[in-house]
């Protein structure tokens, strides 16, 4: 039975699983498939159930009800030792009474590989530590050791790897090279990875596929581009990057577009950009596609009055960030495509304009108007 | 609705989901295999002597036939001990108690130094500290008599200087507490610096950035820091002391300082018939100590003292 | 004048502490000294005479008595130690990567024999050896009582060295394929081990200095301690000083040859 799980093959399926911890629920009715051989990210805020979710995938956890599977294999109630999985731990996890080599060597020399020293030395190579082979973990840097753990589960050439926010403990510079690393590596080796963080721009630099989790269940999946450019809920739109949103009531419909009336201005929407078509909606639109006008702009319909609060200047763009009319703070990003100095100062009144193509609307939910009047999605 | 059919395939023993169980199961009985010998030693040589000890302590004599009792429930026997030997409780009391304080005065400076301010010899303090404890403690109290016999340098000194008025000081209960405070130094010092190596040493640095002078940084940052080590010193410090009979025999003298550990020793070997009176004075010193220190530990510790 | 005050005061819990080491020394020192001390009848005044000599140290069971109390309180250590550090640390083990009912209750009785005065443990194990198990007093009941009071001193030892330790590390290995049986003897226990050794040693130590206790349940068998105690109305023979001194030279050397290694094997707490 052990051999047989351990030779699981395929996609990765998780079928109606829910985690139970007493009266809390970590993980509800949660179902996904992973292609085999793809990147594919866990993004969520902590307590989400993203790692409780990736503990059930390695065996750590069993789930409460669900199946998980491998192929056609079900793995669901083995051990981790029975599972082709392995994990790269958030606290790496490293086994400090062994040298790096051994600690890399350990997995193949459990499954009885005859060169397992030697396919250590190779795993080593591949994250660039060779050098360091014979060293003790507590000798090495953080980072160092963030790669030992890597090659530790990488040497196995598992049918899915797991990294529980492996880059956490890095500073900036050295996270965005790890981040890299991790793609050239998945990329030549060409495992399954499946990278739980909650640190939205990593998740959407590195994933082929994210899936954002809030509250034990997944809001939307899918590549990286469509969650950012179409969220599918308020919680979407603030966690992946920012959404500038407003609570309004649909009027009725024009051509393509569907209007609502938003805070006493009239708003349209494309009708494929919205789910609902009817009734209350959260209207929504990224800083970045919305533009600062001195003066009233030509054209009426998808423009806003406001007054600045505030200037940030950060070099490539400025952010401003504004109260409109409803009382909600919107924030607008604008590059600074002009060399000209900003002109636009705190406590001047401006209008705000976009292209209503580039509005979207979610449904409306108490993550929804708290979201209206949050800033960061982080 | 999968879900469901998820749980009764669960309920009916399908295989795919079956295997926890199993492990479970052996998983539960694990910890309770663990325990066995070492927790059936305990109660066989622990718990039951003690309840022994206990109807010991309750027991009569035959009368006529010092040396053999039955058993009884004689309450009479802890009248009687304590009535007569209640001196020796609170003198054992008196002596514990200072030895402790003492104690802590002597290991406190000690323990602090070798935690902030030993630096590289902070091992070798820590191996100095530890490593009188490996001669007889035997053999050291009877160095500490010689030491500070009548005919000694120390004695002599004093007695020059006119600081000594009893003319000796073995057989006084100076010496009696000056054993006992010496034996249980390194029972002070080990768990107090335990404490302040834990401590962030960045914590004595803001209280010296707020308190202009050293004492009151020492009273409300460094102290506060190390009570649990504190707490559990003087507790491996008082109990030993308060139930300690081999300073008092070696160091003190037959008549005015002898502790309740005496007294039980003697009872148990040397007076026939003592058995009731000795298991009573044990079991009382036993009750009484439990007392206070629960009374402590719930006053000044709120976590583990383990 | 002022540089001498401050310095003074800079240092003072250093100049006492230094203090205080030569004051746990005194004893020490005494008795290595006086190993050497040529006396006639007993060994308590310094004998100008012939002193200092190396004939005790030529001929450490030249005193009749020494050299058996000393092996019996060798096999007495050994023994207790071997089983008392076995049984703590199956407890530890329990303590510590398990829960279960009755869990804190444990922890107590763990706990109490620790809180306990010798002279009630001495006792009691005393009127339950004669009234009811009914033993003759002497090498196994000093054993028993031995173990019996180990065992709590082992117990927090490993159970020290257990809580330090990343549970992470137990799940790291069981994702790379180890069962449970590998993954304790690979990962556990050589992680434990640290642990377990200290809480031997220790263990010896409580058990080879025992006096109280051990004068209570031994009868007619002497282990050192005992020995030196009832000798000392005759006259403590220098013997029992050369003994004493090596035992303390050999335990320190123990301890630092722990130290060298523990840090040479540094790494072991997550």
């Amino acid at each position: 039975m052990a051999t047989n799980t351990r030779e699981a093959h395929g996609d990765l399926v998780l079928e109606n699983v829910t985690k139970e911890f007493g009266d809390f629920t970590a993980v509800d009715d949660l179902s996904l498939v992973v292609p085999r051989g793809s990147f594919f990210a866990l993004l969520g805020p902590s307590g989400c159930g993203k790692t409780t979710t990736l503990r059930m995938v390695a065996g750590l956890e069993q789930p409460t009800a669900g199946r998980v599977l491998i192929g056609e294999t079900d793995l669901t109630g083995t051990r981790p030792h029975e599972r082709p999985v392995n994990t790269v731990f958030q606290s790496y996890a490293l086994f400090p009474h062994l040298t790096v080599r051994e600690n890399v060597a350990f997995g193949p020399k459990r499954r009885k590989a005859s060169d397992a020293m030697r396919q250590a030395d190779d795993a080593l190579e591949l994250v660039q530590l060779s050098h360091l082979a014979g060293r003790k973990p507590m000798q090495l840097s953080g980072g160092q050791q963030q790669r030992v753990a890597l090659a530790r589960a990488v040497v196995n050439h598992p049918e899915v790897l797991l990294l529980d926010e492996p880059l956490g403990a890095l500073d900036l510079k050295l996270r965005r090279q790890m981040q890299v690393e991790l793609k050239r590596i998945q990329s030549e080796v060409g495992l399954t990875f499946i990278h739980v963080t909650h640190d939205q721009e990593e998740a959407m630099t590195m994933a082929d596929t994210v899936a954002v989790m809030n509250g034990g269940r997944i809001e939307q999946m899918g590549p990286p581009e469509r969650l950012y450019d179409l969220p599918r809920t308020a919680f979407v739109a603030n966690f992946v990057g920012q959404s500038n949103l407003g609570v309004g009531r649909i009027l009725g419909t024009d051509g393509d577009f569907v209007m609502a009336e938003v805070s006493n201005t009239k708003v349209r929407i494309p009708k494929q950009r919205t789910e609902i078509h009817d009734g209350e909606v959260m209207f929504g639109v990224r800083p970045e596609k919305v533009r600062i006008h001195e003066s009233q702009p030509d054209g009426t319909g998808n423009d806003v009055r406001a007054t600045v609060t505030d200037v940030s200047f950060s070099g490539v763009a400025t952010q401003y960030l504004v109260t409109v009319p409803s009382g909600a703070n919107w924030s607008v990003y604008e590059q600074n495509l002009d060399v000209d100095p900003i002109s636009v100062r705190p406590g001047d009144d401006v209008w705000l304009s976009w292209d209503p193509t580039h509005a979207f609307a979610v449904p409306v939910d108490e993550h929804g108007s708290k979201a209206a009047l949050v800033e960061d999605g982080a | 609705m999968t879900t469901a059919v998820a749980a009764s395939a669960r309920e009916a023993g399908d295989p795919q989901l079956t295997p926890p169980r199993a492990g479970a199961k052996r998983r539960r009985w694990t910890p309770y295999l663990l325990l066995i010998p070492g927790l059936l030693w305990l109660t066989l040589f622990f718990i039951v002597p003690l309840v022994q000890l206990g109807s010991a302590s309750l027991q009569s004599q035959w009368p006529g036939a010092p040396g053999y009792y039955y058993r009884d429930v004689n309450v009479g026997n802890y009248v009687e001990a304590l009535r007569t030997y209640g001196v020796h409780f609170l003198r054992s009391l008196l002596y514990a108690g200072t030895a402790t304080v003492l104690c802590f005065a002597v290991a406190f400076p000690l323990a602090y130094a070798m935690a902030f301010k030993a630096g590289r010899w902070r091992n070798v303090m820590l191996i100095l500290v530890v490593a009188p404890f490996f001669t007889s403690f035997i053999l050291r109290t009877i160095a500490w008599r010689q030491i500070l016999a009548d005919d000694g340098f120390v004695a002599s000194t004093l007695r020059a200087v006119h600081l000594l008025p009893g003319g000796h000081i073995t057989e006084t209960w100076v010496a009696v507490v000056a054993g006992l405070t010496y034996n249980f130094l390194p029972f002070m010092v080990l768990p107090i610096y335990t404490s302040l190596e834990r401590a962030d040493p960045r914590l004595l640095e803001a209280g010296r950035d707020l308190y202009a002078d050293r004492f009151t940084n020492l009273r409300t940052v460094t102290i506060p820091l190390a009570a649990p080590g504190i707490l559990a010193g003087t507790l491996l410090t008082f109990i030993p002391a308060a139930g300690d009979y081999v300073n008092a025999e070696l160091l003190g003298s037959d008549t005015s300082t002898k502790m309740v550990g005496n007294v039980i020793n003697s009872q148990f070997f040397t007076v026939l018939g003592g058995y009731p009176t000795a298991a009573a004075l044990s079991i009382s010193l036993m009750i009484l100590i439990l007392v206070l220190v629960l009374g402590y530990v719930r006053r000044f510790g709120t976590e583990e003292v383990l | 004048m002022r540089r001498a005050r401050s310095w003074v005061s800079d240092n003072i819990a250093m100049i006492i502490a230094v203090g205080v080491l030569v004051y746990l020394f005194l004893p020490v020192l005494y008795t290595f000294v006086f190993s050497f001390n040529n006396y006639r009848r007993s060994n308590i005044t310094w004998n100008p005479e012939g002193s200092p000599t190396l004939k005790h140290w030529a001929n450490p069971c030249g005193a009749p008595g020494v050299c058996p109390a000393l092996v019996e309180s060798i096999k007495i250590g050994a023994l207790a130690t071997l089983v008392a550090t076995v049984l703590g640390a199956l407890i530890a083990f329990a303590l510590v990567r398990y829960s279960f009912r009755g869990r804190s209750s444990t922890n107590v009785l763990v706990f109490l024999p620790m809180a306990t005065p010798e002279v009630v443990l001495g006792a009691s194990l005393l009127t339950i050896f004669i009234q009811a198990f009914r033993m003759d007093l002497g090498f196994w009941t000093v054993v028993i009582a031995h173990i019996m009071f180990c065992i709590s001193f082992v117990v927090v030892t490993v159970k020290a060295r257990l809580q330090s330790l990343d549970p992470r590390l137990e799940e790291a290995a069981s994702d790379l394929y180890a069962n449970p049986r590998t993954t304790f003897m690979r990962i556990t226990f050589p992680l434990a081990l640290p642990g377990i050794v200290a809480a031997a040693l220790l263990s010896f130590s409580l058990s080879f200095d025992d006096f109280i206790i051990t004068n209570f349940v031994s009868g007619n068998e002497t282990t050192f301690p005992k020995f030196v105690y009832v000798s000392y109305t005759r006259g403590i023979p220098a013997q029992a000083n050369v003994i004493g001194f090596s035992m303390f030279v050999i335990a320190v050397l123990c301890v630092i040859a722990a130290q060298v290694i523990g840090s040479r094997r540094r790494g072991a707490t997550a």
